[in-house]
């Protein structure tokens, strides 16, 4: 655990040096949101679709998180020295999901913030806590199939593309999820309070089976046989 | 895990043949190194020097053959050898962002070492409060391998493996990284380094040269006095 913590703690240090996160992806992220309610065009149509419009515009912002959290690794060959510290690369995994968490987290609460400000979304009463669960949920979902194909591209040429292009399908079902939870959470008339917490339930599965897997497979994937 | 090699021996490889993309970098290597010795690893580009230290930091798996290292079998569990092992390669691992100071204690938080080795650490290499507080990647290339250097220092490992460790040093720092790992032996690390430089296997009490994948030469002592 303290290797992970450390690895978490480095990661947030840069970050915070650099306001890489804060500087260009929030900006990026607002973009989106703002260009959608004005491609859309419809008051009800965005106030409807705005669970969605939060959730895309995480995905895409959590592709520049990740590429830059395993850039990092990368560029003077960093991440060898971290293997060759730690016994467990999966607690390397962990550190890794646990730092790209804390600051979609930090993003996810900037563009829900967003969503009621530009489309006058309201969340009261009961609602704020499958919210903020639903927050919680999608966003460990994210860190860790992030961190997981982060570090399945970290050595290939052309990461920049090939990371959408393989971690965007696998991370659909979060998006369904995470939407039709927040569509719940911010009291949508398609979707009741249940169906909004079943929603929640299958976004904890989904954490799991990708915590599981990304602590497996992060040791093979990271260090390349050459 | 462990191995019935002798216990003074830090490295036995016996037959070792590690092959990356189906090409065999290492093709059948044979030595040992004992405990406390300090090995010069010599040879062209492209002999396999580097990928001989990735084998023994457990970073490479072993296609075949035999290596032993700090008594772990890395044919079964080459993870299980990296606690006791050091590596600094051709480039620093360091974290740009952070500053030198930073990337020390983080490896120092990986291996549980204390604010006082990173203290002691950044001071044997020269690394003085305005350079420590200096992020990486506005150093110059030899501030930046004292600051590697540092940061194999705090993790107090078995074997040192280093790979051109003297490059980008000026002559000072080259003199006292010969200090270095002198003293590493002396208290017991092993050290194998690689280097092109004749010069710098001067006052090297032991040098192994590689060729083409295999150990063409391996001289018990160099001539010349001590740097």
């Amino acid at each position: 655990m303290n290797v992970a913590l450390s690895v978490a703690r480095k990661d947030l240090q840069i970050e915070w040096r650099t306001r890489m996160v804060l500087a260009r992806v929030v900006p990026f992220a607002l973009l989106v949101m703002v260009l959608f309610a004005v491609a859309l065009d419809s008051e009800p149509l965005v106030l409807r679709a705005a669970a969605g419009l939060v959730w895309l515009a995480t995905l895409f912002s959590t592709m520049l998180v990740v590429q830059r959290a395993f850039d990092i690794e990368t560029a003077d060959a960093a991440i060898d020295t971290l293997l060759a510290c730690a016994v467990h690369p999966a607690r390397v995994f962990f550190g890794k999901a646990l730092a790209l968490f804390v600051q979609l987290f930090a993003l996810v609460v900037v563009l829900v913030t967003a969503a009621m400000v530009l489309y006058g979304v309201t969340v009261s009463g009961s609602r704020v806590v499958l919210l903020v669960t639903v927050v919680i949920s999608a966003t460990s979902g994210l860190a860790l199939v992030g961190t997981l194909y982060g570090a399945v591209v970290a050595n290939m040429n052309g990461r920049d593309s090939l990371l959408p292009l393989l971690a965007l399908p696998v991370l659909a079902p979060l998006l369904i999820g995470a939407s039709r939870a927040t569509e719940a959470a911010f009291g949508s008339q398609t979707i009741d309070m249940a169906n909004g917490w079943a929603w929640v339930g299958l976004l904890g599965v989904y954490g799991i089976v990708f915590g599981a897997a990304g602590s497996a497979a992060f040791s093979p994937l990271t260090e390349s046989d050459s | 895990m462990t191995n019935s090699v002798a216990s003074d021996t830090t490295i036995h490889l016996s037959n070792a043949v590690v092959a990356l993309g189906g090409f065999p970098a290492l093709a059948g290597v044979t030595f040992g190194v004992g405990r406390g010795e300090l090995v010069a690893l010599r040879g062209a580009n492209g002999t396999g020097k580097s990928t001989l230290l990735r084998l023994c930091a457990g970073l490479v798996p072993l296609t075949r053959g035999v290596a032993v290292v700090a008594g772990v079998d890395l044919l079964v569990n080459r993870v299980a050898v990296r606690p006791h092992v050091g590596l600094l390669g051709h480039r620093n691992g360091l974290y740009g962002d952070l500053t030198a100071k930073q990337n020390v204690q983080f490896v120092a938080g990986l291996v549980g070492a204390t604010a006082s080795d990173v203290s002691s650490a950044l001071e044997r290499l020269g690394i003085d409060q305005r350079v420590a507080s200096t992020q990486a990647s506005l150093l110059s290339a030899g501030q930046r391998r004292r600051t590697a250097l540092a940061a194999l220092i705090v993790r107090r490992a078995q074997l040192w493996l280093l790979d051109e460790p003297h490059a980008g040093l000026d002559a000072a720092a080259r003199r006292e990284l010969d200090v270095i790992l002198r003293d590493a032996t002396a208290s017991g690390a092993t050290v194998l380094y690689t280097t092109h430089e004749i010069d710098q296997v001067v006052g090297t009490p032991r040098t192994i040269t590689l060729d083409g994948g295999c150990v063409a030469s391996d001289v018990a002592a160099t001539i010349g006095s001590a740097p």
